[in-house]
């Protein structure tokens, strides 16, 4: 998984519904994996408006990653290649293979097993 | 032949053995690049987008929107929901670009608001229509999946979802809950009564460029009709068919006094005929 999706991923469970605690959802005891796909400039800049940086700032303390700009590169920056190719390696080419989301809300473990995670809720949470 | 939607619930019905077989049957896979070709010339995505998969299953979908031609607007980034285990196996081994989700769409589609450019389902919404256990009803996972989907579509954003109703009683309550959700919703239909026709749910949600309603996602393409059937209910709505003492009315009044065993008299040519005026 990569980590822009993680960063639109919120807790599936019913009463975390509009709950602030519910987003980012927590990574633990992640294993990442770098994979190459393709560069692309455009795609970056139309879903960087979308992503949401603290919440990605917060992953990548998590992560342990510390070369994160503390604000959203915006206008005339993501004209920069260099700018745009760091985002892609971060947002594109870093994958979660293993590891945990937790709800900062309810608690909920949702495990992420060979880059997959399981969203399947039992009824009574839904 | 019988419908796999009867048989067994998606995540079991798709083991192993049946992910396999769909997965390599040539006929199948020809058929679901026509169609998801169809949904993204529907979606008319100008540049490289964010996409949803619905029920993307072992990526054959998905595979076409990763190799879409940049002068198409494409390459395509997309997030893959499904709840068969082992179709998402074989997508895995596949090596498929887009990520991958195991999830029952509906239970929701858990993404913030207004994630997605666009997203595309191919033969799979139908399977909301059944409930496998008695604490979730169709119209429930119905009303989770579209209002999930329609919160998780930017504004402007378009969703077309390929689907095989099993009756017209599924294919209004499917349109039908999409429309609740907020959905502006219109339904294409491809080689209309044969055995191959096709149906595609076009969904938009407002804000965006599309000028005026649903039927503008089918300006300039060819061979489209537009049926509307909100006109034909509007009008039917203005003038009630039938007024009180016409022959319409004298005609159900006699049917339903003899269902419940009254003697009516027989019709004749003069039933209902207005009497010339008495002096």
């Amino acid at each position: 998984m990569k980590l822009l999706t993680a960063n639109f991923l919120v807790c599936a469970v019913k009463s975390c519904k509009g709950s602030p605690a519910a987003f980012p959802l927590h990574l633990r005891d992640v294993e990442l994996e770098l994979q190459d796909v393709d560069f692309q400039p455009e795609f970056i800049r139309n879903i960087i408006p979308r992503v949401d940086w603290d919440g990605l700032n917060q992953m990548a303390n998590e992560l342990n990653f510390t070369n994160i700009p503390q604000t959203k590169p915006e206008g005339e920056t993501l004209r920069n290649e260099q700018v745009l190719r760091d985002l892609h390696r971060l947002l594109l080419e870093t994958q979660v293979t293993e590891g945990k989301l937790i709800c900062g809300n309810c608690g909920h473990e949702y495990t992420i097993k060979e880059g997959i995670p399981n969203f399947l809720l039992p009824s009574h949470l839904v | 032949m019988s419908r796999p939607e009867d048989v067994l619930p998606p995540d079991l019905f798709y083991d192993d053995n049946e992910s396999r077989k769909y997965t390599t049957s040539s006929r199948i896979r020809n058929i679901q690049v026509d169609m998801t070709h169809r949904a993204l010339e529907l979606l008319d995505l100008k540049s490289p987008s964010l996409i949803l998969d619905i029920g993307c299953g072992s990526g054959l979908s998905g595979e076409i929107l990763s190799q879409e031609p940049s002068e198409q607007g494409g390459p395509h980034t997309w997030i893959g929901m499904d709840i068969s285990p082992s179709m998402l196996d074989i997508a895995l081994q596949r090596g498929v670009e887009g990520d991958l989700f195991l999830a029952d769409i509906g239970q929701g589609v858990p993404f913030r608001p207004g994630t997605f450019d666009a997203a595309i389902s191919i033969s799979a919404i139908q399977w909301l229509c059944n409930a496998e256990s008695s604490d979730v009803s169709p119209e429930g996972r119905l009303r989770r999946f579209f209002e999930g989907l329609f919160a998780s579509l930017r504004r402007g954003g378009r969703a077309v979802c390929q689907f095989y109703p099993k009756n017209d009683i599924q294919r209004t309550m499917i349109s039908g809950a999409a429309i609740k959700a907020g959905f502006g919703a219109g339904i294409l239909e491809d080689d209309p009564g044969t055995k191959n026709s096709k149906l595609y749910l076009v969904l938009t949600v407002g804000g965006g460029g599309l000028q005026g309603d649903i039927t503008g996602v089918v300006d300039g393409m060819n061979d489209v009709d537009i049926l509307d059937a909100r006109r034909k209910t509007m009008e039917r709505s203005q003038t009630p068919s039938t007024r009180k003492g016409d022959k319409a009315w004298i005609m159900r009044k006699k049917e339903q006094m003899a269902k419940k065993g009254k003697v009516v008299k027989a019709n004749s040519k003069y039933t209902g005929r207005k009497r010339r005026p008495a002096f």
